[in-house]
């Protein structure tokens, strides 16, 4: 039996925590994930959880300590945006390096500067080469059924990669929505137990981590890594089998919303999917053709499916809520770009980079999209493939 | 039973072993021994090395010095690593994972630059939050992996690769960090400052204390580098007498807020005993420079005499 709730996306991913109960949380203050730790907290204090919370002096520290925590044998866990993952960069790093499965509720935010507390991807994007498998949240529900789902995959014999759910700040971290929550014992049953074939606390088998790794080895150690991305593809699909059994929510790399049919469409993450969603409604009642395709999973980066659900359009805009300052258009246009090129699709494709520090992106804004794009079917001229959204001129 | 080191090297086998690439006359590597040798044969431990000498020469893939568990990851965080890895022991052992009676201990590992300068932070924020472990700090004055540049703790005039000795500016300008007292101030139940001396008695008692006292503690042991302080490999054990006959290194500890100064030379020896036999304080001894040597006697005067007063206002009866 499911229990249904009302939650803002930090409440759902404390919430996700607790019933995780992980052995070791450690965590910085930082808006607008603060709530997750303060939340956390409370479990601690209130004996709901026996975990271990190390409040932490800093984010650098607090992936510094969950490295220490997921080494030594323990399930660990932290949360944070922005600059706050700004500062974990060096460890963040380490920590794929070392294969430690941690998981991070990433609640998305501006990176600085100038500072500004509010929603775009430009912190996921800045780690996005960094050996993490990400997967990003339209709602409080994804937000919390990505996190159940996360140290099944994360923690995978042929993965053992560190994973991070994000979700927008504000407008998913903190409105409050309905949500189907699942009973505590499931969601233990579901996640399992933690046992690592080693780690520093195995006193019959110690271990060291973290070498100097010379000319002679860092290269295979890195293409092991990069192995287990790819293999992390197809656990997280049989990981959404599995959830789907005891929750009926179907989960995949990407949502297809209208997709089949469809002659334009948007590829996006997080919230701006469930004003785009909206918008396709209201054409499709107008009769014109357009879908979706949310992504969820951002790395490892599904090319070849992505190629072949977009590969029958007519036209596709790609939203970036992060600019690449790279003089050619956004992270995520780049990758599907790519992915259509390799996998032989040609579909005209232009780049939106909007939302950025917190921009307000309407239904209107997204309806400006399809327009733009009907255009360039029509004309088949695209001009200038690297555009903003919201932007004031 | 009284320290007897014969005793102690024939009954505890060294857990830190040969083969590590550090230099002939460095000062850490008996430091690391003796530290570990203070474990009880039956503990396991977990080490935690900051970036720097003693990491990159005891663990280059696939061969490590190490026969505890050993962790390392960045130049900034042994002691958050550390304290994370004890937070796991804490709620494995809570969850009946690790056996009740199975013990295992936390030392973290780093010199100067991870320690005084970019670990300062990550080191005072585990201490704060109390995880029991010891952070032993091998102080030797600069930045000795990357090619001896200046830290905090590198002594005042002494010529590096980032205050290099020149025709204008002799050397570093400004005073060494007190990193000791900084962390008594942390008011933790341990703190000690500690050489290789005297059959490595001072250092192993410390440690043994360290390790076994409950909650954060620290040791601050010097550790000599004959390429940054430019003396004789064979030389190292007699910088280190000399370093603590002159005072510059002053052995003591702070139990609980109290300190106490463990020896103090019946001849204190003048600085320029400690400062001649090394090639970075070679400057200050060209005519003219008096001033200089002056100059470091009366800071090593200063210090000594505070911290006989931290004794007698920490011991006086309340």
């Amino acid at each position: 039996m499911s229990i249904r709730e009302r939650l803002s996306g930090n409440e759902a991913a404390a919430i996700a925590m607790k019933q995780i109960n992980p052995d070791v949380v450690a965590a910085f203050p930082i808006t607008p994930s603060t709530e997750i730790p303060q939340y956390f907290s409370s479990f601690v204090s209130n004996g709901e959880v026996n975990t271990e919370f190390v409040a932490v002096e800093s984010e650098h520290s607090a992936m510094a300590a969950t490295i220490g925590a997921e080494a030594a044998g323990g399930r660990a866990m932290t949360a944070t945006s922005a600059n706050g993952l700004s500062l974990m960069w060096e460890m963040i790093y380490i920590a794929s390096s070392l294969r430690l499965p941690i998981v991070m509720s990433l609640v998305n935010r501006a990176v600085s500067g100038p500072l500004n507390i509010h929603n775009d991807h430009s912190d996921a994007m800045g780690v996005r080469d960094a050996g993490w498998i990400m997967m990003f949240s339209e709602n409080n529900q994804e937000a919390y059924d990505n996190l159940i789902m996360a140290h099944r995959i994360a923690e995978n014999k042929k993965v053992k990669l560190p994973l991070m759910v994000c979700q927008d700040g504000f407008i998913t971290s903190h409105s409050i929505e309905n949500i189907e929550l699942l009973e505590d014992e499931l969601v233990k049953k579901f996640v399992g137990e933690y046992n690592p074939d080693e780690y520093l606390l195995n006193k019959d088998n110690p271990i060291a981590v973290g070498p100097l790794d010379l000319q002679s080895y860092l290269f295979e150690h890195k293409a092991a890594q990069a192995e287990a991305m790819r293999n992390a593809k197809q656990v997280i699909l049989d990981v959404a089998k599995d959830f789907e059994k005891i929750t009926g929510r179907k989960y995949s790399f990407f949502e297809e919303y209208k997709l089949d049919d469809a002659e334009i469409a948007i590829v996006c993450m997080n919230s701006t999917a469930g004003t785009t969603k909206y918008v396709v409604d209201n054409l499709r009642q107008k009769g014109i053709k357009a879908g979706l395709l949310k992504l969820r999973v951002f790395r490892p980066f599904p090319a070849e499916e992505i190629a072949n659900a977009l590969g029958h359009l007519k036209a596709v805009a790609v939203l970036d809520k992060a600019d690449s300052l790279n003089a050619v258009g956004g992270a995520l246009f780049q990758d599907v770009t790519s992915a259509m090129y390799v996998n032989k699709k040609e579909v005209p494709m232009v780049d939106y980079v909007y939302g950025i520090g917190g921009r307000d992106t309407k239904a209107d804004d997204i309806e400006s999209v399809y327009n733009d794009l009907a255009e360039i079917v029509k004309t088949g001229n695209i001009d200038n493939p690297y555009r903003y959204l919201g932007l004031r001129r | 039973m009284p320290y007897n080191l014969k005793q102690i090297v024939a009954e505890k086998p060294s857990r830190f072993t040969a083969g590590h690439r550090m230099c002939a006359g460095c000062g850490a590597p008996p430091v690391a021994r003796m530290i570990l040798r203070a474990l009880k044969p039956e503990d396991h431990a977990v080490v935690s090395v900051a970036t720097g000498c003693m990491e990159v020469s005891t663990f280059i893939y696939p061969y490590t010095s190490w026969t505890d568990s050993f962790i390392h990851t960045a130049f900034e965080c042994a002691a958050a690593n550390a304290g994370g890895a004890e937070a796991a022991y804490k709620a494995l052992k809570r969850r009946g994972k690790i056996p009740e009676n199975e013990t295992t201990k936390f030392i973290a590992f780093g010199g100067d630059g991870g320690t005084y300068d970019i670990g300062l932070q990550s080191l005072s924020g585990a201490m704060e939050r109390g995880h029991d472990m010891v952070y032993v700090c091998y102080d030797n004055g600069a930045y000795m992996n990357t090619g001896i540049q200046r830290s905090s703790a590198t002594p005042k005039f002494a010529d590096t690769t980032t205050s290099p000795a020149g025709t204008v500016v002799p050397g570093k300008m400004q005073s060494r960090k007190d990193l000791t007292n900084i962390m008594a101030s942390h008011h933790i139940p341990y703190a000690a400052q500690t050489i290789a001396v005297n059959n490595f008695k001072d250092l192993y008692e410390k440690a043994e204390k360290a390790i076994y006292t409950e909650g954060p503690t620290f040791l601050n042991v010097l550790a000599p580098c004959p390429r940054g302080w430019g003396y004789n490999t064979e030389d190292l054990m007699k910088i280190n007498k000399l370093a603590v006959e002159t005072c510059y290194w002053p052995l003591y500890e702070v139990i609980d807020g109290k300190y106490i100064v463990n020896y103090k030379p019946k001849n204190k020896l003048p600085i320029e005993e400690f400062l001649r036999p090394q090639k970075r304080f070679k400057h200050m001894f060209k005519p003219g420079n008096e001033w200089m040597i002056e100059e470091f006697q009366k800071e090593v005067d200063k210090r000594w005499k505070e911290l006989l007063d931290l004794e007698e206002i920490t011991n006086r009866e309340k």
